[in-house]
């Protein structure tokens, strides 16, 4: 996904005159060509995240379009005053795209990873909030932010899904469960695979999304409708029940159950290893979710 | 426009902090920017409010964005806010608050009040300007100032946008740092140290003194930004 997103950045900065990187020495060397050629437009200020985000605001400020980019914990919690106040206070745009998912940098250990991203972005008004689950989805994202003038963010990762799905802003169902189905599933970003191989057994409907926010809260309402039970298992890449609160608005006006899956909350985990052992750690492989899965829905 | 023509004058700005009641807290720190803002706003600052919105004005930035009540006398008297609006000031429905808001106030470029945000914002549309080669009619590029407290300069963040600066040669970057001494621990060696082992040109001058604030905001063109130190006593 980080070599897409680079191809599909320098890709911009070739066409609109607009854009611009903004960098804090993560990922520099995929824009040298570039700052080459567009002298201004390619800023690394150095180890300097509170200044790269400030420096963002200021560009839009003057009508530029800056991506900012770095890995999740940088470019969200450590500047998270500045992602506030120089962007969304000072009423500009950026696009931010981050590195790391929740633990893709399992071997660097907690400093250099950042599960809660989403969730702090949810706590400020005007976000659109990408998880393309295949390098794909990360070009159409970038296409569809690039051109703007809003607050996106974009959230890379290590793993994909076999294959793309359009991003948008609706749920994209990929499996529709009978009229006495269990509930509805929704997988978000790299999510997919593992839903769908965790849920093959049950009669459930699967949506996939990898714009979760603003999120769809009237095709969810629709798919719980079509359901037999208003049932709702959210699998997140990252914080267990980021998107409780939206499944709580979309159903608002119906009974319904719901559940979050993701990272855990109520433990940091002091663990190195692999992505796929922290996901297991989870409960995030197609295993956990299984099991998760059945135990809610009663199976 | 009456009231502008009433009330246009260095002379007026008392009457015009006096339209805004219950600031006693800030007031200090207020009337310490009230003659920096003035010599910008009326000798230095390409910008009125007919060219409020053009691309190639010059932008002021309030960092220190406590105490703004010469800030909104200034631009009273300059005629981007109404005279009358002042007397509302802090209220519900009011676009003035003890800290300003760029977009309720007619002429703010930026929303400030959290200390450190001014000078990296201001850092990145001075390069954003650069980049985009905007110039004025005359050919002349815009320049970006902002104004700062000494006691702000204790905020890390202006310190990654000092060290940048120099390194990306914003020379169309000046900051002026209102120093009345209020840093907790001080700045021993002096501020302007700070700004010039970083490449930066300092300037240091008696924050009263109309012609020297003047003359020490002459823009350099040597790659360069500059920082105008404006000494400041409280109150007087």
């Amino acid at each position: 996904m980080r070599e897409t997103f680079a191809a599909t950045v320098n890709r911009a900065l070739d066409r609109d005159p607009r854009t611009a990187v903004v960098l804090a020495v993560i990922s520099g060397g995929m824009f040298r060509s570039s700052a080459r050629k567009h002298p201004g437009r390619v800023i690394d200020l150095g180890i300097r995240e509170q200044a790269m985000i400030g420096v963002a605001g200021g560009l839009a400020l003057t009508g530029m379009r800056p991506i900012v980019h770095s890995y999740a914990p940088f470019l969200v919690e450590r500047p998270f005053e500045q992602v506030k106040l120089d962007l969304g206070h000072q009423d500009v745009g950026a696009v931010l795209v981050s590195l790391g998912g929740s633990y893709d940098a399992s071997e660097e250990g907690r400093t250099h990873q950042s599960p809660g991203d989403v969730a702090l972005l949810d706590t400020l008004p005007g976000w659109t909030v990408r998880v393309p689950g295949h390098p794909d989805e990360v070009r159409d994202a970038l296409e569809l932010d690039i051109p703007g003038d809003h607050r996106a963010y974009l959230r890379l990762s290590g793993t994909s899904n076999r294959a793309p799905l359009p991003v948008g802003p609706r749920l994209h169902v990929l499996r529709t469960g009978s009229p006495r189905s269990a509930g509805v599933v929704v997988a978000v970003g790299p999510m997919l695979d593992r839903v769908l191989e965790a849920t093959a057994d049950l009669d459930v409907t699967v949506a996939y999304t990898s714009t979760v926010r603003p999120f769809d809260r009237e095709g969810l309402s629709a798919l719980v409708g079509a359901a037999g039970n208003a049932d709702v298992l959210v699998v997140e890449p990252y914080l267990r029940g980021t998107s409780a609160h939206e499944v709580s608005e979309a159903l608002s006006d119906r009974r319904h159950r719901q559940l979050g899956l993701g990272v855990t909350r109520d433990t940091e985990l002091r663990a190195y290893g692999t992505p796929a052992e922290h996901a297991r750690a989870h409960g995030l492989d197609a295993e956990g979710i299984a099991k998760s899965a059945r135990d809610f829905f009663l199976v | 426009m009456t009231t502008a023509a009433t009330f246009s004058r260095y002379a007026d700005l008392p009457a015009l902090i006096g339209f805004m009641e219950g600031d006693e807290k800030h007031d200090g720190a207020s009337l310490s920017t009230t003659d920096a803002l003035w010599v910008l706003y009326d000798r230095v600052l390409d910008v009125t409010p007919e060219t409020a919105e053009d691309p190639a004005r010059d932008r002021f930035l309030l960092s220190k964005g406590h105490g703004p009540t010469a800030f909104y006398a200034v631009l009273a008297a300059k005629g981007f806010l109404d005279v009358p609006t002042l007397r509302g000031w802090t209220s519900f429905g009011s676009p003035l608050g003890h800290h300003p808001d760029r977009v309720l106030v007619p002429g703010a470029e930026i929303g400030s009040g959290s200390l450190g945000h001014g000078l990296p914002l201001a850092l990145g549309s001075a390069l954003g300007l650069r980049a985009q080669g905007i110039r004025k009619a005359d050919g002349t590029e815009p320049r970006v100032v902002v104004l700062v407290g000494d006691g702000e300069l204790d905020e890390g963040s202006n310190h990654e946008a000092i060290a940048a600066a120099a390194r990306l040669g914003a020379d169309n970057l000046t900051v002026v740092v209102i120093d009345n001494a209020s840093s907790q621990h001080g700045w021993p060696g002096g501020i302007g140290r700070r700004f010039e082992v970083e490449g930066w040109e300092a300037r240091e001058v008696n924050g009263r003194d109309h012609d020297a604030l003047d003359r020490a905001f002459t823009r350099t063109r040597d790659g360069r930004p500059l920082a105008v130190v404006a000494r400041v006593r409280n109150g007087n």
